[in-house]
């Protein structure tokens, strides 16, 4: 039987030793009426049969075509290296470093982790990980709830719907109030009026849509009104972006997909939260720090353990417990495999190539929006419903197209993404599929579903 | 000896391991603007591919793991990753959540299998995928019972969860998170909820009851059905932290004892990879009544097609982005396809198993059991009196094995929680016991030696002490 | 263990100067401190705050715990000890002088004769 390696002697030894004549003694516990109930699952597969199975349902699944799709995912330079590395089975299969003197591979990765997401986001405190960027905004929330005592937060309509609904479930079972800024014509957030009952400003840049925001203007609006300013950003476009410590952001978050973790339909990936010396002591989640050993040798453990479950359990400043410290490897070898020079030039060419698809689509007829401040993506104006448009491009072998929700007010629309990966020939591939499902060109164009 | 470097002091200015696609082009200032650029770079590690090969490499000797050390902690079920699964999940890494529908079916396909396989597992009748751990299914799972209460009209009445003394931290902080009261009951000389004081806690007032079973002591709540009729009765909903189904899984079913919401630690019991402290999985089944609130989307079927429904207008809203930990889901998936329900009975007959044998050979060791009874799928254990389990945790690392879950549950004093699991054979638990017995016999015969321990590990004991006074979460930049 | 003749206590360890022009001074016991092992951290109340008898005021972090200090009299915090921001050690090694809380203004100067003795809190500690 696999993974189980009793053989009938092991598990008669075992009975004896433990005094029992059968296992089924051990389960007298178990109440006998709900003992071994009839379980109706499929019948088990052998490892060649399963992968077969396997290979039979990925097959019908788009892979390695064409992709301008967005939306807080994107597909981006993995090196060989990176997954070589990080998916080695000491960190594969280690659990949580409690035993610091057998666990500096995690502890002390988990500092280069903290250290690297301190560099790029200018503010000095990162944790170990979030479950993903979009639970990371939640949380970062509530820290600005604890921290100012108020009990309403603002938030940019152009912050990622997904990661505004989450927010929503958090904040709702402690009534607290979410105030939603609405955009500007430009997708872009106006400089809103925050009230002193406001315990956080939260803006996302580039926001949903692919835009920059004038950050300097939020944290001065978040602060002139004593509350914090959370960034939610993106951290590979923070090669080249100024970081949320220069304009004085409180709480950098964001989701840590576009750093080295495949796209995997969506998860797992990795949230981060990096705050300022003021508000360390309110960080949710596992902190490793530096220290010594009785020998003087430098040496990493989990600390600050009093803010977390186990120890102030119903007080504490959040019930996470597991993160997701693998994917938060990924980054930090990929990080350290790019260096500086690496990652800048992947976001360079990532702004470069989705101004150069913005151009192309532009040459070619398209309704593309006039703001040209934008990152990696932007809005096209499409005549057909976008999840429409997706699926019709689908059909024609690529993947493009995020819809833009009703909420935001200009018609039917896409974003549209780009990457350092993206090449000439996509965007050919995008321009001839747009132009098939009759998306440029003539308007009135009959369309084949 | 000297310190191991950082990754941060290896290499020299101008060198890196790998190189992206490069754009030439227009500058970022002008396609921009100088006012959204950063004015330094980020201080990023500069090393050659070699440097860093040997720096993961080197870093990842320096840590235990299942993969090369016996883990036996209790409530963490750190049975073997099979490496099958990588392969597994591996095959679907270019999905992007938001490609078409249409256009993922397999993996559709196979996230919707997960789904029922996980109702027939637990006996519940919807499953939602997205929770990305324990701690996020109960927060899942506790919003929902929120969401019923007060679709009931009872949501200013009912404003206490209970939780067992003995219950995990993370119970008790999620009952916070969801804006409720928290109640502790006592644990009884039998090892079990005190069932007297269980029911006196119970009222009106009582959103739900939150239990493992079996509990942190490794103990089945024989009285179960009563208390989910008593919880019941007072119109509570019962919550069950699956944290501990791999004594039970294929054999007894949370839905049948009364649960009307469960979350699995598919890192458990489902044996995806600890990941060195996550990503977790944690999943949420409940019972028909409280399918309508269930966070969207769930992957339905509409004829053959599968589809993401979103239209589920009493939900409690989402717990996350897109859909869960979908490379987790694959391993899990595949680990279920190839136990069936025969394998799975034998899963957690074998881990049973294992733990009576361990508390058994520990027993004969000299260490004292808490509540000394047959237990599930871990026990608690204690030190002889005058030595500490810190001490021995430590003296454990020298011999090559990982040290059980210690001082957890807190209601037991030096608590030793162990959890063979059962991927273990019978002469890796003999080995373990005999080098328990080592130890304290070194540590009668020395009163030195436990305070020296460890002595062969990469660092030694730890100045923690002045970790948490004086925190250092990043490296100075200023050495090297 | 050192229990100071002249100070009043309250079950869960904490201890309180006899009222001096209606103000008490807070702070934990000599055995609380050596049960918590080194103090890590301490989370003081707001100046200003009002203050029930047994309302949690402060916390006391060590390593691997938190403990809740409760305020022993009913009252106002008039001061903090800030000197334990960055020396939280001082609870360890004077938990009756430099390892001071706050002071509160009670409400009911009475009270603090209603608090255990020296002799009656000995009988508490020595039960753990
Ligand atoms: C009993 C129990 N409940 C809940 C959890 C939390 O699970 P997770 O770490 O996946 O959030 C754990 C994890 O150790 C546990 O043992």
């Amino acid at each position: 039987m696999p993974y189980v390696p009793h053989t009938d002697d092991d598990v008669r030894r075992a009975l004896a030793a433990i005094g029992v004549d059968r296992v089924d003694d051990l389960f007298a516990d178990v109440p006998a009426e709900i003992l071994d109930p009839p379980l109706d699952l499929p019948a088990p597969m052998d490892e060649v049969t399963l992968l077969a199975h396997l290979d039979a349902l990925a097959a019908r699944d788009q892979q390695a075509v064409p992709t301008f799709l967005g939306g807080g995912v994107r597909r981006h330079f993995i090196p060989a290296v990176t997954p070589r590395l990080a998916l080695q089975g000491e960190f594969v299969t280690a659990y949580t470093p409690y035993q610091a003197e057998v666990s500096q591979g995690v502890l002390q990765s988990t500092f280069e982790f903290q250290t690297m997401m301190s560099e790029l986001t200018g503010l000095p405190n990162s944790n170990a990980s979030m479950y993903d960027g979009a639970s990371a905004v939640a949380e970062a929330a509530l820290l600005a709830v604890r921290q100012t005592h108020r009990e309403t937060v603002m938030v940019s309509r152009a912050v990622h719907p997904e990661t505004r609904e989450v927010l929503q479930t958090y904040l709702w079972p402690l009534d607290i109030d979410v105030e939603v800024v609405d955009l500007e014509p430009s997708l872009t957030t106006p400089v809103p009026g925050v009230g002193d009952h406001v315990a956080a400003l939260i803006v996302q840049d580039p926001n949903h849509l692919g835009y920059l925001e004038d950050m300097p203007a939020m944290a001065a609006a978040a602060h002139a009104a004593g509350a914090l300013l959370i960034a939610v950003v993106d951290p590979l476009a923070l090669a080249v972006l100024r970081e949320p410590g220069s304009y004085g952001a409180d709480i950098a978050v964001g989701d840590g997909q576009v750093l080295g973790v495949p796209m995997q339909f969506g998860g797992p990936a990795f949230g981060f939260m990096v705050v300022t010396d003021a508000l360390l002591r309110q960080l949710p989640g596992r902190l490793v720090g530096q220290t010594t050993d009785v020998d003087g040798r430098r040496a990493f453990v989990l600390t600050l353990q009093a803010r977390e479950q186990h120890i102030r359990r119903s007080k504490a400043k959040s019930n996470i417990c597991s993160n997701h410290q693998l994917a938060a490897l990924l980054a930090t070898v990929n990080m350290a495999a790019l260096g500086p020079t690496g990652l800048r030039e992947m976001a360079e060419a990532t702004v470069r190539r989705a101004h150069r698809l913005a151009a192309a689509l532009r040459g070619a007829g398209a309704d593309v929006a006039p703001n040209e401040r934008f990152f990696a993506e932007f809005v096209l104006r499409t005549r057909a419903e976008g999840a429409t448009v997706r699926r019709r491009l689908a059909k024609r072998g690529v993947r493009a197209g995020v819809p833009v929700p009703p909420e935001y007010g200009i018609g039917n629309a896409v974003t549209l993404a780009a990457t350092e990966l993206t090449t000439d020939a996509d965007i050919e591939a995008l321009l001839a599929a747009l132009h098939d499902v009759g998306e440029l060109g003539v308007v009135g164009t009959e369309v084949v579903a | 000896m000297s310190d191991f470097p950082l990754v941060f002091e290896r290499g020299m200015p101008g060198r890196r391991a790998a190189r992206p696609p490069v754009t030439e082009g227009a500058g970022m200032a002008e396609l921009l603007g100088e006012d959204a650029l950063r004015a330094h770079p980020p201080r990023l590690p500069e090393v050659s591919e070699l440097d860093l090969v040997r720096h993961y490499t080197q870093l990842a000797h320096r840590q235990f793991s299942i993969d090369g050390n016996f883990y036996p902690l209790g409530s963490c079920t750190m049975k073997y990753n099979p490496k099958l699964h990588e392969d597994a999940a591996d095959r679907f890494l270019d999905l992007h959540p938001y490609q078409d529908p249409d256009h993922a079916q397999g993996i559709l396909a196979l996230l919707h299998g997960l789904q029922g396989d996980l109702a027939t597992i637990t006996g519940m009748d919807a499953i939602s995928l997205q929770p990305a751990a324990g701690a996020h299914g109960e927060l899942t799972g506790i919003l929902m019972i929120r969401a019923f209460h007060e679709a009931n009209g009872e949501g200013e009445q009912r404003r206490v969860v209970i939780c067992p003394d003995g219950a995990h931290g993370t119970n008790p902080a999620t009952a916070s998170m969801a804006g409720y009261d928290v109640v502790e009951v006592p644990t009884g000389p039998d090892g079990e909820v005190d069932f007297a004081a269980f029911e006196a806690a119970l009222g009106p007032d009582t959103a739900a009851v939150m239990l493992t079973n079996p509990n942190t002591l490794g103990i089945f709540e024989r009285r179960i059905l009563r208390m989910s009729a008593a919880a019941h009765a007072v119109g509570a909903q019962l919550y069950y932290d699956g944290a501990n189904l791999n004594a039970v899984v294929g054999r007894a079913r949370p839905g049948d004892m009364g649960f009307d919401v469960v979350h699995l630690n598919l890192h458990k019991t489902f044996t995806t990879p600890h990941g060195g402290g996550g990503p977790g999985t944690g999943p949420v089944g409940v019972k028909a009544h409280l399918a309508p609130f269930l966070p969207a989307p769930l992957v339905a079927r509409e004829g053959d097609r599968f589809v993401l429904d979103t239209d589920r207008p009493r939900s409690i809203g989402r717990m996350r982005s897109f859909y869960g930990n979908v490379g987790n889901l694959v391993r899990a998936y595949a680990y279920i396809r190839t136990l069936g329900a025969e394998g799975l009975r034998r899963v957690s007959s074998m881990a049973v198993l294992n733990a009576n044998y361990l508390r058994v050979r520990m027993k004969e060791a000299g260490f004292t059991i808490a509540f000394d009874r047959v237990n599930m799928h871990e026990f608690v254990a204690q030190p002889p009196a005058g030595l500490r389990t810190l001490d021995i945790a430590k003296a454990l690392l020298d011999h090559g094995v990982h040290p059980m879950t210690v001082y957890f549950p807190l209601i037991v004093k030096e608590a030793m929680m162990v959890e063979p699991t059962e991927t273990e054979s019978l002469e890796t638990l003999d080995a373990y016991a005999a080098i328990l017995a080592e130890v304290l016999e070194r540590a009668q015969a020395d009163p030195g030696y436990l305070a020296e321990a460890p002595r062969s590990t990469p660092v030694r004991r730890l100045d923690e002490t002045t970790a948490a006074r004086k925190p250092v979460l990043r490296y100075g930049f200023t050495a090297g | 263990m050192k229990i100071p003749q002249e100070l009043r206590f309250a079950a869960s360890h904490e201890w309180a100067t006899e009222p001096a022009d209606g103000i008490v001074t807070v702070g934990i016991t000599d055995f609380a401190q050596d049960q918590l092992g080194d103090v890590v951290f301490v989370e003081l109340p707001e100046v200003g705050r009002t203050l029930a008898a047994g309302e949690a005021a402060a916390v006391v972090e060590s390593v691997k715990t938190a403990s809740d200090i409760n305020a022993p009299l009913a009252g106002e915090v008039v001061e903090v000890n800030g000197a334990l921001l960055d020396a939280p050690e001082a609870i360890n090694t004077d938990a009756y002088g430099e390892g001071w809380l706050f002071r509160l203004r009670v409400t009911d100067g009475d009270a603090w004769g209603g608090l255990l003795d020296a002799d009656a809190y000995a009988a508490v500690a020595e039960e753990g």
